[in-house]
């Protein structure tokens, strides 16, 4: 006798007792399913605008200046560090081309993904982890409302849609870094460096860091949903959960960027 | 003060038979049988740990049972789709023992959420008009700009059954509603329940392990032991008794 309404999480919860190797399975097979209602509610009506709307605020500029500032210092830094190797064979003046193509193919999107994992995956998963072992999750439920609607399409989407925007942010302001070093030294113009950095690169280079971003964003979103919706165990949930969102988070993303990577890298030659 | 209405002439909102529900080996519901009559509110008594939460989330259909039948507006909750849950769930009410209201959202916000959402053809003045006559209601209309963090345990009860309340429900579940609540929030708690019933006309099942609310609110008692009731009738009936598993309740609230 199986409710078909019944709450995921609950069921999970509620399963005890299998091995090490079979937690595994369900586990799998709950994430799965979790990733298959948001395909299957998150695009239907009714939409939640408004609630996105906050969350992309929330998640794209409340990270803006920890962004910013990494990525200033990453272009600032990369430029000083790659001088030495290309001064040996005279090829100084390839440096802005060399900042702009490595901010915008890997460093940028990487860099992004790993400060969002960071500071939004664990703040969706303990802000929803708290609303699971405080019962609110259940009270959206039993007031005929759809919490996965509300909470998790909303985060997932917003995740989604602002990682893009936050890559490019990431990899201009990493330029301005890379562009103060190479003036200070050079004495190079933004124009000539701007110039010589954005000529080499190429539509791919931009779709490719597009659909990483939007990778990177999915799984942060996903991630740090997925951790908080089916916390439990009380505070030590909420903890766990905000904790698991980020690390789980973080190694995924290092194994989309070298899948990507090697995905990408068919169409170069 | 003790209610002694009979309602067995009504139908039946909510039919329980032979529900029974485990979680891993603590087998915690077995055989439970229970009937709620239109308009009448039931008062289920245990100690802590006995199922008597579990029962109105099976109800509500946030836990599903392992083996019994449970109808409830004569629907069976474990056999109907989930659009179908989220209909029933418009006209069953459930007031959670911690309130468990959004404390990211104002009160306002915490009534209007279900309500918009529910109720989408609404303009916004009578979504207003709505929050407030409900806010009225419960006597909280001052604290509409309030978040959750800034109202006592008391106002949180009741913003909580505001907010249930909203949805207008034919049948309200309060879980623990007196639960940590100093003697004279109680009283006010089992006063605002006794208005809702007259007032609302609803069916309610209070879950709780205070007698003073049992009596003042229940029109019939229930005791759950060792996963059944074992007693049922009125709160003089059910005390009326020398089992030694239900005197203890009795002599430590209105004795000790």
């Amino acid at each position: 006798m199986k409710n078909k309404a019944e709450n995921p999480s609950i069921a999970t919860a509620e399963v005890k007792g299998p091995g090490r190797l079979a937690r595994m399975f369900i586990t799998l097979y709950d994430v799965y399913r979790f990733i298959a209602r948001f395909f299957k509610e998150g695009f239907l009506p009714p939409y939640e605008i408004k609630e996105l709307l906050r969350q992309c605020y929330e998640i794209g500029y409340r990270s803006a200046l920890l962004i910013s500032t990494t990525g200033f210092i990453t272009g600032m830094v990369f430029a000083k560090q790659s001088r030495p190797s290309l001064s040996e064979f005279g090829a100084t003046s390839w440096l802005p081309s060399l900042v702009g193509i490595a901010l915008l193919r890997t460093l940028a999107p990487l860099l992004t993904g790993l400060i969002a994992a960071g500071k939004v995956g664990s703040s969706i998963g303990a802000e929803l982890g708290s609303m699971r072992v405080t019962e609110q999750i259940d009270a959206m439920e039993v007031s005929a409302t759809n919490p996965f609607k509300f909470l998790v399409s909303t985060r997932v989407l917003a995740a989604t849609i602002t990682m893009p925007i936050l890559t490019f942010y990431t990899a201009m302001v990493g330029m301005l870094g890379g562009l103060l070093n190479v003036a200070l030294s050079e004495g190079t113009s933004a124009r000539a460096f701007f110039q010589s950095s954005l000529e080499q690169i190429t539509f791919l280079d931009i779709t490719a860091s597009t659909v990483k971003a939007i990778i990177f964003g999915f799984t942060i979103g996903m991630v740090g949903c997925y951790q908080g919706y089916n916390s439990s165990k009380g505070t030590e949930g909420v903890g766990k959960a905000a904790n698991s969102a980020v690390v789980i988070a973080m190694f995924l993303i290092f194994i989309e960027e070298v899948v990507s990577v090697q995905f990408f890298s068919l169409f170069r030659s | 003060m003790e209610k002694q209405v009979t309602f067995q002439h009504k139908e039946k909102v909510i039919e329980i038979k032979g529900l029974n529900k485990s979680f891993g080996n603590y087998h915690v519901l077995k055989g439970v049988d229970l009937d709620l009559h239109r308009g009448e509110n039931l008062a289920v008594l245990g100690k802590s740990g006995t199922g008597k939460s579990v029962l109105i989330k099976i109800i509500v259909g946030l836990l599903s049972p392992d083996e019994g039948q449970v109808k409830v507006l004569n629907q069976y909750v474990d056999q109907i789709t989930y659009k179908q849950l989220l209909e029933l769930r418009l006209k069953v009410g459930f007031s959670f023992q911690n309130s468990a209201l959004y404390d990211s959202m104002t009160v306002r916000q915490n009534l209007e959420f279900p309500l918009v959402r529910n109720q989408r053809k609404l303009t916004k003045s009578e979504v207003n008009m709505a929050i407030e006559e409900m806010l009225d209601a419960v006597g909280l209309i001052q604290t509409i700009n309030q978040m959750p963090s800034e109202l006592s345990g008391g106002q949180r009860k009741r913003i909580g059954i505001a907010r249930t309340l909203i949805l207008r429900p034919e049948i309200m579940l309060y879980d623990e509603p007196t639960a940590g609540l100093d003697p004279i929030t109680c009283l006010e708690i089992n006063n605002l329940i006794n208005e809702v019933q007259e007032r609302f006309h609803t069916s309610s099942i209070v879950i709780t392990h205070d007698l003073t609310c049992a009596k003042a609110v229940g029109n019939r008692v229930a005791m759950l032991l060792d996963g059944q009731f074992q007693r049922m009738g009125t709160f003089e009936e059910v005390f009326n008794t020398s089992d030694e598993r239900v005197r203890p309740f009795y002599d430590y609230n209105f004795i000790h």
